[in-house]
């Protein structure tokens, strides 16, 4: 078996929207020639800013959504070769709100069962034990087997969804925003059974939030995505130590640690919200970031190399050499 | 005079299986310019709190308070009539879903001067010129176009910037801002945070912050109240209680956040053990007795506000304990 458990090669996705009854179609690329390796047993975190892609990226990891052009790889072998059951085998989603992903009519048994079911794996006798299995995995009493989701809390809800996620034995789980809809000292919970059911299962996460201050906690690599192109990826050690490209400077400034010394942080990112039909010239980035010169609005930026990975700026490295990638 | 005061406010809600005591007794005083964050997780009482200041509880939700003093009005006695004058012109709120709490019927110019025009003798040129200036100050670019927009033309970000504006058209002293940042991206966070700081600052608005965000209130309040179950455990200055924090609750959230810098990433966070208790029928003594790691015999019995410090309050029978700890 491959180091490498999900690739990504040059990965683009388009969609026609509607500007009205009697015009044009315009093409919004929400994903836009993404490339990523993600090694097996790894937490690669997905970071950006709603309408960046990361969860259309997501739909086409798991496989509900293909891709306009370019690859998806698991394990090697192209994900379009396989059909969604397969591709479902080995790789689970769990997703942001407890509330709204539990069919509320189903008891906790039949949700945690029912990919067994589609997959048609074991017999009913067999299904129940792993039911029973997967409840002690994630520390939820073996007595909430027949209630159902409405008498059970958010923590609770979320565990559920995590053991559904899990009785399949996936290689990848995809947790888009896992904990924000939960209360902090649940998340904190949640967090912490995450990282312990990786250690014992060997699980590879594929880990989309907004909050920095998780994705510190939990990664190993790091992507930030703007506009539907990653401008940076490095180690999560790099980028929390020294982040190249000036919009994860500017996510990374944005995280209010609890400190009462400090103030609220001035990103200098300006109130220019970006519309992804009209894509401006030169840097995607260039009408929010605050060290941009003509250069940045002329010119695409290269991708520059680094010890522990890459960014997409004119400026990368600061201060130092740099090698650009032909 | 400070200018809200409130004085043992009791809000119980009658259910089918005995009245639930939401909120038990919360005290607190508010002078102008000054922000108040009340932290607390679901349930805990806080945004019944908000509700119940602007008086807008649903009807068998019952309100009880030995006192509610807005600059010197009684607002437990003020008729429906009188807090109508009030509400949206001398305080006002700002509520937590920018995507359902617009009418999606009316433009954001209609919205926007509706209170302005129902609360002083102005003219549509006068109240729309005032809109158009309030957007301006919130950082949404070509406000007067924005006024013929509906709220789906928006995004959530300049939504929440609306929401705010229309808070301040009628200058309020006080505004009650309930989550008004969870939302959002953690870019626009730090903007939205930055504005109300600066007009707190111009116009010497007192702000009631209802969050369950730790790092925002560290970040912006003046004073801090912890709830748990109703009441509040710990009041104080920002400082003290994120410095100094005594109260196990207030200690356990603390320790619940991952924090860049602080915590180990990838070790397992703090966790309070067990859940929220229910708050139907009586209750007796400390509420977090049954979660906490320094609970005794005389946790059972009514515990007081302490006054462990110059702006320092806290509610726990075991202050002993904690301060070995710390």
């Amino acid at each position: 078996m491959s180091d490498i458990v999900l690739e990504l090669r040059n990965v683009t996705r388009t969609f026609q929207v509607s500007q009205g009854l009697f015009r044009k179609k315009a093409t919004l690329t929400a994903v836009a020639g993404v490339s990523l390796q993600v090694k097996r047993g790894e937490v690669y975190a997905l970071v950006g800013e709603s309408g960046s892609g990361k969860s259309t990226l997501a739909k086409m990891l798991l496989g509900l959504l293909p891709p306009s052009s370019g690859e998806i790889l698991i394990d090697g072998a192209p994900i379009a070769a396989k059909n969604r059951v397969a591709v479902a085998r080995r790789i689970q989603p769990i997703f942001q709100d407890p509330y709204s992903s539990l069919n509320p009519r189903k008891s906790i048994a039949q949700l945690i069962a029912l990919p067994l079911v589609v997959h048609g794996i074991g017999s009913a006798a067999e299904r129940h034990r792993k039911v029973l299995e997967m409840l002690d995995v994630v520390g939820l009493p073996r007595r909430l087997l027949n209630a159902s989701p409405s008498q059970l809390s958010g923590g609770q809800r979320q565990r559920v969804a995590i053991a559904r996620a899990l009785v399949m034995r996936p290689e990848v789980v995809i947790c888009d925003e896992p904990t924000s809809a939960l209360d902090v000292s649940v998340q904190a919970q949640i967090l912490n059974l995450l990282l312990e059911l990786k250690r014992e299962l060997g699980l590879t996460y594929f880990f989309i939030s907004h909050n920095l201050a998780v994705v510190e906690h939990l990664a190993d690599r790091v992507a930030v995505m703007y506009l539907g192109r990653f401008v940076e990826e490095r180690t999560r050690a790099g980028l929390f130590a020294g982040p190249e490209h000036p919009y994860s400077r500017a996510l990374l400034e944005s995280v209010l640690t609890p400190d009462p010394d400090l103030g609220v942080p001035d990103t200098h990112l300006g109130a220019v919200f970006p519309n992804p039909l009209t894509p401006v010239a030169g840097c995607p980035f260039n009408p929010r970031c605050p060290g941009a010169v003509d250069l940045c609005r002329a010119e695409a930026p290269p991708l520059v190399r680094l010890p522990d990975g890459w960014a997409t700026c004119h400026f990368a490295p600061h201060g130092a050499a740099r090698t650009v990638a032909a | 005079m400070a200018l809200l005061e409130v004085e043992d406010l009791v809000i119980d809600i009658p259910t089918a299986m005995g009245t639930l005591h939401a909120v038990g007794g919360v005290s607190f005083a508010l002078e102008r310019g000054e922000t108040l964050a009340i932290v607390g997780e679901s349930g805990s009482g806080k945004s019944l709190t908000s509700l119940a200041l602007m008086n807008l509880l649903p009807k068998r939700v019952q309100r009880k308070a030995a006192k509610i003093a807005f600059d010197g009005q009684d607002l437990t006695t003020i008729s429906q009539a009188g807090m109508r004058r009030l509400r949206g012109n001398r305080m006002a709120m700002i509520f937590q879903e920018p995507m359902t709490s617009l009418n999606p019927a009316f433009t954001i110019g209609d919205q926007l001067t509706e209170a302005l025009l129902c609360h002083r003798k102005v003219g549509m040129k006068e109240a729309t010129d005032r809109a158009v200036h309030l957007l301006e100050k919130v950082g949404i670019t070509a406000a007067g176009q924005r006024l013929r927009q509906y709220p789906h033309q928006l995004s959530g970000g300049l939504r929440q910037r609306v929401m705010i504006a229309m808070a301040l058209m009628c200058g309020p002293d006080l505004i009650i801002a309930d989550e008004p940042t969870t939302a959002l991206d953690v870019t626009i966070q730090a903007q939205i945070l930055h504005l109300i700081a600066d007009l707190k600052k111009e116009f010497g608005m007192a702000v009631i912050l209802i969050t369950h965000d730790l790092g925002v209130v560290a970040r912006v309040a003046d004073k801090v109240g912890v709830m748990y179950a109703g009441r509040l455990v710990e009041t104080g200055t920002s400082r003290a209680v994120f410095k100094q924090p005594r109260h196990p609750y207030t200690r356990g959230l603390l320790d619940c956040i991952p924090v860049p810098g602080r915590t180990q990433p990838g070790m397992p966070l703090g966790a309070i053990r067990g859940q929220v208790p229910n708050l139907i029928g009586r209750l007796d003594g400390c509420a977090f007795r049954n979660r906490c790691d320094f609970a005794g015999p005389e946790c059972a019995a009514d515990i007081p506000l302490v006054r462990t410090g110059a702006d320092h309050e806290v509610r726990c029978a075991r202050l002993d304990a904690t301060e070995v700890a710390a």
